[in-house]
Formats: structure tokens, C-alpha cells, sequence
């Protein structure tokens, strides 16, 4: 007799093992190695290592090969071992001032201190496929000049701030500590701190869409992008046996400030108001969209009428995370075929009630029917 | 990162499972309420399970007996995955027979043999809310919670009836709880409602992405919303099982061809397995 089609052990196990051999794709083409996918898909990486929340090039290379490239999965596979790790504490602040900068650049003045710093950026390629690209001829020693900024190079933002023309920083809080959204869960309505949390590690996709549709009217917050820069900042560390700081290594990161339209009121002055983006590894696109987003959902902090999903913090905060997104959207492959069956069966009922009262009402009144044909 | 990982018992780190237990201990404490919890990102995706699998991981030991069914079944695919995990990293003996487990992870289903003092049902919960689909925001259910405000759900299975002329709700058909919160029972069918009420089992619900944990103590009073006039009923099955015989347990239909040929089986698969042996015993005996 049939017996229902249940999925067997080895069932996974084979269909696992074809995975792995798609994987490795035509075995006549090289093998691609971790060291070429950190070295030469680096914005992949980035994107990796930021959403997974784990600082780990090498980690996060191995994710994007052996996600075969999704970019998703590969993320998910670095969040589950991050989760894993033991926790020694919290890191200090880190000075983006401080920051050894490779790329910086500020759409509202011409020039100021520190300079213009172009760095590597796709900005003002011409789309062009190039076959070459990537081949040893095409990476030419890359020409360097002196670098500019020996000091620190202050933030945009300090310049305006200096004049009082744009808000101050919310004052670093000694207490209570920063909230920690790996370690409790979200609450509504969330702090900043929480918030910005959940946009660092938040899907790309999902924020540039967001912050476009600031853009776009739905939340309008008149953005400039008051500086974008990316390099290398050193994290340290306060052990507790030791009391003072310890220099733990210098990570890549991106920064975005963008300065929005003012507000003022009678008891204070006019001013530029901002919003924050902060990303791990270059991941200039996250970095913009995330401080758009950050500046629309402090719409009810600033007192704006919240009137666009991007300043609705519970919708904004509650799906912008493409790990729980992919597994709940995913989910629907798992058999669901007890609930389908429950429904089957009202349905079913439904319809033989249906017919029966529709038989009955024609019975009912045949001549009335007659009549109107 | 080497592949020879050694993972803690039962995958998670101790702190974790200590802050998961207070979590369970709080729900228990307050049958039917949501107790948020720091929800880990499991190596499952969310939505498949990660929230009965902290839960299980948390309440396991080194003697439990545990048994992993979804939709019934022992034998379905994330089943298969998910008591393997716990082979793995717990090395627990693992059973398919209701009666021989300590710990049960479901998804979708409550066994049909009724369950005993001392066990455990851990269910996978993936939106803990009931009110969730009448009102979106937390903020919201959580106040209505507090003032104990159901009217909306009230309305909600009124205009069902005034519509379809039944309740149209077959599963996650929400339950009140010792006359005070409204549960979500997961995704079962309404079918398992009743064997919720004054259960001698522990219940305990995992919602892992929306990093949730509720609880019903054993021989707590669970009561399917209903009216007076309107009251609960079962979903019934015409069909018995074409296995077994079984009149009385929630049926699966398996198209059997193209031609609109059914069959109904047993969700509960050990259910199932046991009326089988059980009956072929008999002939045995009787020959």
C-alpha cells in the first residue's frame, strides 16, 4: 500500500552531498581558494562580515564559499558560530577622528581640512563590462601620493558644530550602559543605541529601499551627505586585571554622517540635525542608507509626525534582519500539511453548506426565478 | 575555526541555558504570559524550529529520553534534522514512542497517546502573539495583554461566524489560560486543543525569532474560545485511518493518483505504529 512520502535520513544526507558537489561546480575549473575570495571579492566579504556582525575576513571568506556565493546563507553561517564565541566584554568607543582614512569625502563643502580623499570607489567608473578586469595587467602598482593627513581629521559635523549650526552628539552614557541587542531582546520603544544596533547588522537591500524612500517623500529629511569616510581605526579594550586600555588590533570601517534640515524652537535655535551610519568593512551603500534610516526613525524624538514606514521604528526594527527574514519566509518549505488539512476540511464544509442553502433558496422560489428570466 | 568543535552539552553555553531557565521558570510562574528572552541565533534558520530548540536544549539532561515530531510524524525531514542535532551535540537517547519519552519537541501536532506526569512537551512556536493578526504592533498587544483586553478576539471569531456561519479558525485557534492570558497554542489544529487542558505534562513554548517563551504548568486549565451559543468544537474526520483503523486521531489525505483518489492516514506516525503492532499481536494470539 502507498504510504505517505515522508523524508527520510538519507534523503538529507544525499541531498546534502549534492549540494556540496554543485558546489564545487565543473571540477575541470580550478578550485577557488578562501585567500582568493577575501583578496579579490572584498566587498562580498564586507557585506558578510558586517551583517553577520563578526569581524573575521578570513571566517567570513570561507562563508561566501561555502554558501556558494549567497550572500545571505553566508551571513547566516557566520551570526550561528559568532553566537557561540565566549563573551569577554565590551571594547572601548572607537575614535573615527582617529581613523587612518583611505576614502573620505563630503558633498557640502569644496574643500576642508583633511582634504577630499577619493580612495578606491566604483564613483565616476563608467559601467563598462571590461573583460580584463581583475588580470594581472589591469592591477597596476596603484600611484600614492604623500598621505594628507598626518593628524586627526575632523568630522564635518565638528566644523558645523563649532558654530552651534548643527546639534550636539547625544553625550556618551556612562550609565546606564549601552544596550546590547544580542543580549536582550528588543523593547519598543527602542534607545538609539539599540536601534543603530539593529541597522549596523540590518540587510543592505532592505535599508537602501528604506532610505530611497526618505528620498522619494515618504519621510522626507532633506539629507546631505555631510561625510562619508572609510579606513582603519584601532579597537581597545579595559581587561579588568590589568585597569587600563589595550590596543586589541585596527578593523576597516565606513562612516556616514549625514546632516539634515533643521528644527528649532522658541527655546532653542534653528539647527542641522543628523543621522549615523556605521559599518563594518568598506560598505559605503549600507553606511548612506543606514544613516538615511537612522535620521527618519528619530522622527519621534524630534517631534515629526510619523506618517512613512521608514520612520516606523517597530516595522523598521522588526524586518530588517535578513537572517530572521530568510528562516521565516523559508519556513513555509516545511510541511505544513496538518494546518493545511484543518483548513482543507472547513473549506470543504463550507462549500457543502453553500450548496445546500443555494439548493434550498432555488426550491424556494422557482416561480420568482421563472418569472425574472 | 577547526571542524573537531567541541560545542557545550546540548549545544549552548551554560549562561545561556541559565538565562533561558529563568525565563521558563517566569512562564511557568504566569501561565499563558510571553516572556521575552535573548533569543540566540541558532545553526537552524529562525522560523525552523530555534525557539523549541533553546527550550529543549535548556531543560535537557544527560538521562532524558527525547522524541522530535513535526506534523505528527517522527520521520519528516526538520524531525530528522533536529533530533540529530541533539544527538550530536547532547548524545541523548532518542525514541519515536510517546510513552518512552521524557522530552517531546513538536511542531504542528500533540501526540494522540495521552502524555504522563513528568514529561515534557516543548512546542516550536513561530508567531507566540494570538492577537498579532488583529493588532501588528507589540507595543499594543502587550498593553491589551496587561488589561486583559480581548474584546478585539471576541470580534474577530463573532464576525467568523456571522460571515461562514462557523468559527473559521482550524489551528493556532487561541485558548484562555487559567482564566487569564489568551494563548496562542502554536500552529496545532484545534483537533489537539482539548488535550491541552488540565494536562499532567509540563508545557513549554519556544518562539525563537520573536524571542518569546510562554508556559502551561501541568494541570493548568486551558479553555478554547468559544460562545454560548457557538460553542468549540473539534475538527471530525468521516475517514479512519487506512493503516491502522483509527477512528478518533487526526487524519493526513495522501493523493494517491491523478484521478482525485484519497487516502487518510495517522499524523501521529507512533500513534499509528503502535495500533498496528498492537493489532497484529491480537491476530497473532488469535491464530
Amino acid at each position: 500500500m502507498y504510504v505517505a512520502v515522508k523524508g527520510g535520513e538519507t534523503a538529507i544526507e544525499a541531498a546534502h552531498e549534492l549540494l556540496a558537489h554543485e558546489r564545487r561546480g565543473n571540477p575541470d575549473v580550478p578550485e577557488i581558494s578562501t585567500e582568493q575570495i577575501r583578496e579579490q571579492l572584498g566587498l562580498a566579504v564586507d557585506r558578510v562580515l558586517c551583517e553577520g556582525s563578526l569581524y573575521d575576513r578570513d571566517l567570513a571568506a570561507l562563508a561566501v564559499k561555502q554558501a556558494r556565493g549567497d550572500l545571505i546563507e553566508a551571513i547566516f553561517l557566520l551570526r550561528a558560530y559568532r553566537t557561540t564565541l565566549p563573551r569577554f566584554g565590551y571594547a572601548e568607543p572607537v575614535d573615527t577622528a582617529a581613523m587612518e582614512i583611505r576614502r573620505r569625502i563630503s558633498a557640502t563643502f569644496k574643500d576642508l581640512p583633511g582634504g577630499q580623499v577619493l580612495g578606491p570607489t566604483f564613483d565616476y567608473t563608467h559601467r563598462l563590462l571590461e573583460p580584463g578586469a581583475g588580470s594581472p595587467g589591469a592591477a597596476a602598482e596603484p600611484r600614492t601620493s604623500t598621505p594628507v593627513n598626518e593628524d586627526a581629521v575632523p568630522h564635518v559635523s565638528s566644523l558645523l558644530g563649532q558654530q552651534g549650526l548643527i546639534e550636539a552628539t547625544e553625550a556618551a552614557r556612562a550609565a546606564p550602559p549601552v544596550g546590547d541587542l544580542t543580549r536582550d531582546p528588543i523593547a519598543f520603544p527602542a534607545d538609539r543605541d539599540v536601534r543603530l544596533q539593529t541597522l549596523a547588522r540590518g540587510d543592505e537591500g532592505f535599508l537602501l529601499a528604506l532610505g530611497y524612500s526618505t528620498q522619494r517623500g515618504y519621510g522626507r529629511t532633506h539629507p546631505f551627505a555631510g561625510e562619508i569616510r572609510m579606513g582603519e581605526v584601532e579597537v581597545s579594550f579595559v581587561p579588568e586585571e590589568v585597569g587600563f586600555e589595550v590596543p586589541l588590533g585596527a578593523i576597516t570601517v565606513t562612516e556616514c554622517e549625514m546632516v539634515n534640515q533643521f528644527k528649532g524652537s522658541a527655546s532653542a535655535p534653528p539647527q542641522f540635525t543628523r543621522g549615523y551610519g556605521l559599518t563594518f568593512g568598506h560598505a559605503e551603500r549600507k553606511a548612506m542608507s543606514m544613516a538615511l534610516v537612522d535620521r527618519a526613525l528619530r522622527a519621534r524624538e524630534l517631534g515629526e509626525e510619523i506618517v512613512a514606514p521608514a520612520q516606523d521604528e517597530e516595522f523598521v526594527l522588526s524586518h530588517t534582519d535578513n537572517v530572521q527574514a530568510t528562516g521565516f519566509v523559508e519556513h513555509l518549505k516545511l510541511p505544513h500539511y496538518v494546518d493545511f488539512q484543518a483548513e482543507l476540511a472547513l473549506l470543504r464544509q463550507l462549500r457543502k453548506e453553500w450548496t445546500a442553502n443555494r439548493a434550498a433558496a432555488q426550491t424556494e422560489a422557482p416561480d420568482r426565478r421563472e418569472a425574472a428570466e | 575555526m577547526t571542524t573537531a568543535v567541541a560545542y557545550n552539552f546540548a549545544y549552548l553555553d551554560e549562561q545561556t541555558k541559565r538565562m533561558i531557565r529563568r525565563a521558563l521558570l517566569k512562564a511557568v510562574a504566569i501561565p499563558g504570559y510571553q516572556v521575552p528572552f535573548a533569543s540566540r541565533e541558532m545553526p537552524m534558520p529562525y522560523g525552523w524550529g530555534t525557539g523549541g530548540v533553546q527550550v529543549t536544549a535548556s531543560v535537557l539532561g544527560p538521562d532524558d529520553v527525547l522524541k522530535v515530531i513535526d506534523q505528527g510524524a517522527d520521520d519528516t525531514t526538520n524531525a530528522i534534522s533536529i533530533r540529530k542535532f541533539f544527538q550530536k551535540t547532547a548524545g541523548v537517547e532518542t525514541t519515536t514512542r510517546t510513552a518512552d519519552a521524557t522530552v517531546i519537541q513538536t511542531r504542528h501536532r500533540i501526540p494522540e497517546a495521552p502524555l504522563k506526569d513528568g514529561q515534557i512537551l516543548v512546542y516550536q512556536v513561530p508567531i507566540p502573539e494570538p492577537l498579532r493578526f488583529l493588532e501588528p504592533r507589540e507595543t499594543e498587544t502587550r498593553r491589551m495583554h496587561a488589561l486583559e483586553e480581548y474584546g478585539l478576539m471576541h470580534v474577530k471569531l463573532y464576525e467568523d461566524i456571522a460571515q461562514h456561519g462557523h468559527i473559521a479558525t482550524t489551528y493556532a485557534y487561541p485558548v484562555k489560560v487559567d482564566d487569564r492570558y489568551v494563548m496562542d497554542p502554536s500552529p496545532t489544529p484545534k483537533f489537539d486543543n482539548p488535550k491541552m487542558h488540565m494536562s499532567p505534562a509540563l508545557q513549554l513554548f519556544g518562539a525563537g525569532r520573536e524571542k518569546r517563551i510562554y508556559a502551561l504548568p501541568p494541570y493548568t486549565q486551558v479553555i478554547s474560545l468559544d460562545f454560548e451559543d457557538h460553542p468549540f468544537e473539534p475538527t471530525h474526520f468521516e475517514d479512519v485511518c487506512a493503516l491502522c483503523g483509527a477512528g478518533d486521531s487526526y487524519l493526513d489525505e495522501v493523493v494517491t493518483d491523478d484521478q482525485g483518489s484519497r487516502m487518510y492516514v495517522c499524523s501521529d506516525t507512533d500513534h499509528c505504529e503502535q495500533r498496528r503492532a498492537a493489532a497484529a499481536s491480537d491476530d497473532g494470539a488469535a491464530a
